[in-house]
């Protein structure tokens, strides 16, 4: 009789083990495709009435009268002495004669939709911000601040240069990027801060509402309007700016400009919005 | 007259000893104070998860030491150990609480 229980009993265990293991590993998989799937379902369910490429404009698509104000705004849009500094500094020779289009593929126009990509040597994510630095550097130059100014000029005449193209966004088969992608995806929806925020709070559960007197964007389509014009910054600011400002206003001390964290984070973003358009720069109120 | 003494005698006592301050702090009081609170902010940073108010505490208690006044400066520092150890519980549950919000 005990022997008949012991049989029964490691049976059941056994059928336990193989009924459970394999969805127990599909609940932690990570499927970057079907994320991305799910995501813009998310928002294009919570606002049937938007085009996909709409998301890109972000609270301006939510808002009949803000989007009458942007129409107007982008007449003599906010970020254009932006644009025209970056386009300057991009064709500025180094002090060693070399210029930005050095440092990039197809010379750097046209090419905002492919960062940040994985880079399967480093193991690391690289974003347009990093590899401008990088290209600085790499020809003598001191890097600039990550946040304003010049890296926002920058950014802004190359995403110009891009505009229209959709987000392109590529993780190789390398566990390094899946660990990346889901890396950013958990700083995504991770509470912090005092007031117990995370960037979902605002831009997954709350876009089109109020807070403040800013409407919430739509996580979907909002880095590819980036850099942007803030009228509440008074001026320019980069992704970088954009992160650590969100940080910020949770009551969380922000992390460094291009920490593994942020541009794991900009991977995971820009990749669920893969196939939409660059829009940037960009103006928001 | 002892009648009324032996009824006064307890409560003037007592007014007594509510009227005199608590002892006030010490220097020493206050760096084990920082000490502590340093120690829990420095926990919340290895979990990348500071908040802006322990620092505004931690500073805030450091300007009062350098002024001289531990009373404040023991208060800021256990305010700011309160919160780093809040900001550290919040890491900790979100370790695993974030999956919860997870569109799928």
């Amino acid at each position: 009789m005990r022997t008949a229980i012991q049989i029964v009993s490691a049976a059941l265990a056994l059928a336990t083990l193989v009924l459970t293991g394999p969805a127990a590993k599909a609940a932690n998989s990570v499927d970057p495709a079907a994320d991305a799937k799910a995501f813009q379902k998310y928002f294009t369910t919570k606002f049937p009435k938007l085009k996909l490429s709409d998301f890109v404009n972000g609270p301006y698509s939510l808002n009949e009268d803000m989007h009458r104000q942007w129409v107007e705004k982008e007449e003599f849009p906010p970020y254009e002495f932006a644009l025209d500094a970056g386009k300057e500094m991009f064709s500025k020779p180094f002090k060693n004669g070399k210029t930005y289009a050095d440092c990039f593929a197809d010379k750097g126009i046209g090419i905002r939709q492919n960062y940040p990509y994985f880079d399967e040597k480093e193991g690391k994510v690289i974003t347009l911000e990093l590899a401008l630095n990088r290209c600085r550097e790499a020809n003598g130059e001191a890097p600039i601040s990550y946040v304003k100014d010049d890296m926002a000029a920058l950014t802004a005449y190359m995403a110009f240069t891009s505009r229209g193209k959709p987000f392109d966004i590529r993780i190789p088969s390398d566990p390094r990027a899946l660990a990346a992608f889901e890396n950013g995806k958990e700083y995504f929806y991770t509470r912090r801060g005092q007031l117990n925020f995370s960037c979902a709070s605002c831009h997954v559960q709350n876009p089109g509402e109020r807070i403040r007197a800013e409407i919430l964007a739509p996580a979907l389509g909002i880095l590819n309007a980036m850099p942007i014009y803030r009228s509440e910054w008074g001026g320019m600011g980069t992704i970088s700016r954009r992160f650590i400002s969100c940080n910020s206003q949770t009551r969380g001390v922000p992390l460094d400009p291009q920490s593994d964290e942020y541009r794991d984070l900009e991977y995971y973003l820009s990749y669920v919005s893969n196939g939409l358009p660059i829009s940037g720069p960009g103006a928001r109120p | 007259m002892k009648l009324f003494s032996r009824s006064l005698a307890l409560p003037l006592a007592a007014i007594l000893l509510a009227a005199t301050p608590a002892l006030a702090a010490s220097e020493a009081d206050f760096k084990t104070a920082y000490a502590a609170a340093d120690a829990a902010n420095k926990e919340a940073g290895t979990l990348r998860d500071q908040w802006t108010t322990t620092a505004s505490a931690l500073k805030d208690a450091k300007k009062a030491a350098d002024a001289g006044d531990f009373d404040k400066a023991v208060a800021e520092a256990k305010e700011a150990e309160a919160l780093a150890k809040a900001s550290v519980f919040q890491a900790k549950a979100e370790k695993e609480a974030w999956k919860a919000e997870v569109i799928r």
